[in-house]
């Protein structure tokens, strides 16, 4: 802390802030279509295996197939906090204007991948447990989550100025990061608190291959649906605050 | 030193010199935990099971409702930029602030806890655990609290918005709170739970006001 | 207070400063150094960026581009400056001495005692008044008193005249020339020049 109370003005100019963006666009665009094309062609391939080509469980029957959405949405409920964490470290440390663009892209995907990893688990849990909503250590961490992901979605529409929400932000998203162990740790500790017979075991270590296989595949195709959609939010993102930025000196230079 | 002393000096001063917010702080308080038979039905056996979380909750409520004053006022008239040239850290600064949070809105909330224990049907023995939980688990909540208004100090219309952010942040300090008084799982996992949740408190109220202060000079930038 | 070089000796320098907020540039390539002992006006039409230059001098603004300097300051003495903003930091149900004793705790008990401050800024009889009943003007006096208690070299002023009736002004000037005298310096934003006609002036334009 500079306690003189003159700072040193920040390393990179504001031109070059400016300018940085436009470097990443052109460096990504090219990326963007073959993502695409890749996402589908897994989403093809996953999901022709998960409808036909993978068996019925012998307990769960059809319902099983939901796990092929379940599964890697779950995941990229916590995969997508984790980028949004590097990105706050990156606005943090670095002052890098792509990882407020980067965070503020994935907060809205995150929110929706958590939800639907929700949805999917309640679908899951009715013919499984017999209940839409159980209580249990899992879900209840997830639900948390989600409420994370909203309130940084909310943080983000309330501020006007992009650049000083995005420290604010990362602030925030990295004290959340701190807090989703405690608050998992304190939740299953709490669930197996109230239920000592947990009745989270249909999915066992002992999955057979042919469930394996689409499951795998769906995992990597929804990681690179994450990706794609990533990169074209981030795009967005950046044609959204030039455009800002050109009204703003449209406004003052009608003014002057 | 002086700086830290001279803001819990004021935050007290200010919260004692009329106004009345305290007073209606405990007022919600109580009035959250006597409108509980109503929805829930008198009945003694339920009321007295379900006691400590009622007043927990309304505990937790009642302090996310103070949020808004905590900052935004100094904010608004110019203190705030004065606590970022003052000569003690903004850290200090906020550390006091925490202090004089617990202080003005935990502290008159455990002293009429009793009231609602005495209402709702507690036995003696749940209403002290229910004391020493309160005891240790509101610093957490206080720190946790001025970590979301220094968050949300820079928006202009962010009265709701701390205490959504921080409602899931303080998660743990629910379940271990109120782990604490109704032993479930036994006398070792209620002393367990109290134990965690002194810990949360202190690593709360130890590093809250940096992230606070971190946020403030970056936010009002 | 009357003892001449109070201060040590001190500079405040920027150079190629570029000043806004966020991506609102108001002014590009600004160079300024003002030493202890001087004053500086700064003019300009609304919006020019005067307040926002005080804010970046104070470091409660970041600066754009270029840099800024406070040479001669001890940073282990803490702040050097004091920023009077258009806000006046005043609380209504604090009494005008307890308010003024916040300030001076706050800020370091350098200074004249607040008793001595509030007489010399015209609010002695005032001093047990809820400060929230102060007009514009007298609170603006207040927050002169603010800059008495706490001895700090660097003062930034931003409009310290508005609300202030002629003798509020004529001890404005006569608080800057204490100052000047002692070997403080001043940054001063303001429309009204009278009693500052010896100081030099930077003019602001607004940004094209």
């Amino acid at each position: 802390m500079n306690s003189d109370g003159i700072n040193d003005a920040p390393k990179m100019s504001w031109w070059n802030r400016l300018a940085h963006p436009g470097q990443f666009l052109i460096w990504t665009r090219p990326l963007v279509w073959p993502l695409v094309a890749l996402t589908a062609a897994l989403f093809a391939i996953g999901l022709w295996f998960a409808f036909f080509n993978s068996p019925a469980d012998y307990q769960m029957g059809d319902t099983v197939r939901i796990m092929y959405v379940h599964v890697p949405t779950a995941w990229l409920s916590q995969f997508v906090y984790g980028t949004m964490a590097v990105s706050a470290l990156g606005t943090l440390v670095w002052r890098h204007p792509m990882a407020d663009v980067s965070m503020k892209a994935a907060a809205p995907l995150g929110a929706v991948f958590t939800a639907l990893a929700l949805f999917t688990g309640s679908m899951w849990g009715r013919p499984t447990w017999g209940t839409f909503w159980e209580w249990d250590g899992r879900m209840t961490s997830t639900l948390i989550l989600l409420f994370l992901y909203l309130g940084l979605v909310a943080l983000w529409r309330a501020f006007d100025d992009q650049l000083r929400a995005a420290r604010v932000i990362a602030i925030f998203t990295l004290v959340g990061a701190v807090n989703v162990p405690i608050i998992k740790f304190s939740v299953d500790w709490w669930s197996t608190l109230h239920q000592p017979a947990s009745v989270f075991t249909a999915e066992g270590p002992k999955m057979p291959g042919s469930l394996l296989t689409p499951l795998f595949v769906m995992f990597f195709a929804f990681t690179f649906l994450f990706i794609t959609l990533q990169l074209v939010s981030m795009h967005t993102e950046v044609r959204r605050r030039r455009v800002m930025t050109l009204e703003r000196k449209l406004a003052r230079g009608d003014a002057a | 030193m002086s700086g830290f002393l001279a803001v819990l000096r004021r935050d007290l001063r200010l919260a004692l010199s009329g106004g009345g917010e305290m007073l209606t702080l405990v007022l919600f308080f109580i009035i959250v935990g006597a409108i509980t038979p109503f929805a829930v039905g008198p009945d003694r056996a339920l009321l007295a099971r379900i006691a400590p979380g009622v007043i927990w909750i309304a505990a937790f409520l009642a302090m996310l409702l103070g949020l808004d004053r905590l900052l935004r006022p100094d904010r608004d008239d110019g203190t705030l930029a004065l606590y970022r040239r003052a000569d003690a850290p903004l850290a200090a600064v906020l550390f006091a602030k925490v202090i004089a949070h617990w202080l003005t809105s935990a502290l008159p909330l455990i002293l009429a806890a009793p009231f609602l224990a005495l209402i709702l049907g507690m036995d003696m023995e749940a209403f002290w655990r229910t004391l020493l939980s309160l005891l240790l688990g509101t610093p957490a909540l206080a720190a946790f609290g001025t970590f979301g208004a220094a968050i949300t100090v820079a928006v202009r219309r962010g009265g709701l918005l701390a205490p959504i952010l921080i409602a899931p942040l303080c998660v743990p300090v629910l379940i271990f709170g109120v782990g604490a008084i109704a032993p479930l799982g036994g006398p070792d996992q209620a002393s367990a739970a109290l134990l965690l949740l002194a810990a949360l408190s202190l690593m709360a109220t130890a590093l809250s006001p940096f992230a606070a202060a971190l946020a403030i000079d970056w936010g009002e930038e | 207070m009357t003892q001449r070089q109070v201060y040590p000796q001190i500079l405040v320098k920027a150079e190629g400063l570029a000043i806004g907020h966020g991506e609102t540039v108001l002014a590009r390539n600004l160079s300024l150094s003002v030493g202890g002992g001087s004053g500086l006006l700064l003019r300009g039409p609304n919006g020019a960026g005067k307040s926002t230059l005080l804010l970046t001098l104070a470091g409660l603004l970041p600066a754009l581009a270029g840099r800024v300097a406070l040479e001669g300051s001890d940073a282990e003495d803490g702040p050097a400056l004091h920023h009077c903003g258009h806000k006046n930091a005043v609380r209504p149900r604090l009494s005008v001495i307890e308010t003024l004793a916040f300030w001076a705790a706050l800020n370091g008990t350098t200074g004249l005692v607040p008793q001595a401050a509030l007489e010399r800024v015209g609010l002695g009889r005032m001093a047990r008044l809820d400060a929230g009943y102060l007009s514009a003007g007298q609170q603006r006096r207040l927050v002169l008193a603010r800059l008495l208690v706490s001895r700090r070299p660097v003062w930034l002023l931003d409009e310290p005249s508005a609300a202030l009736d002629a003798q509020g002004h004529a001890l404005l000037a006569a608080l800057v020339d204490e100052h000047l005298a002692a070997g403080g310096l001043a940054i001063i934003a303001t429309h009204d020049q009278t009693g500052f006609e010896n100081l030099s002036t930077l003019t602001l334009d607004r940004a094209a």
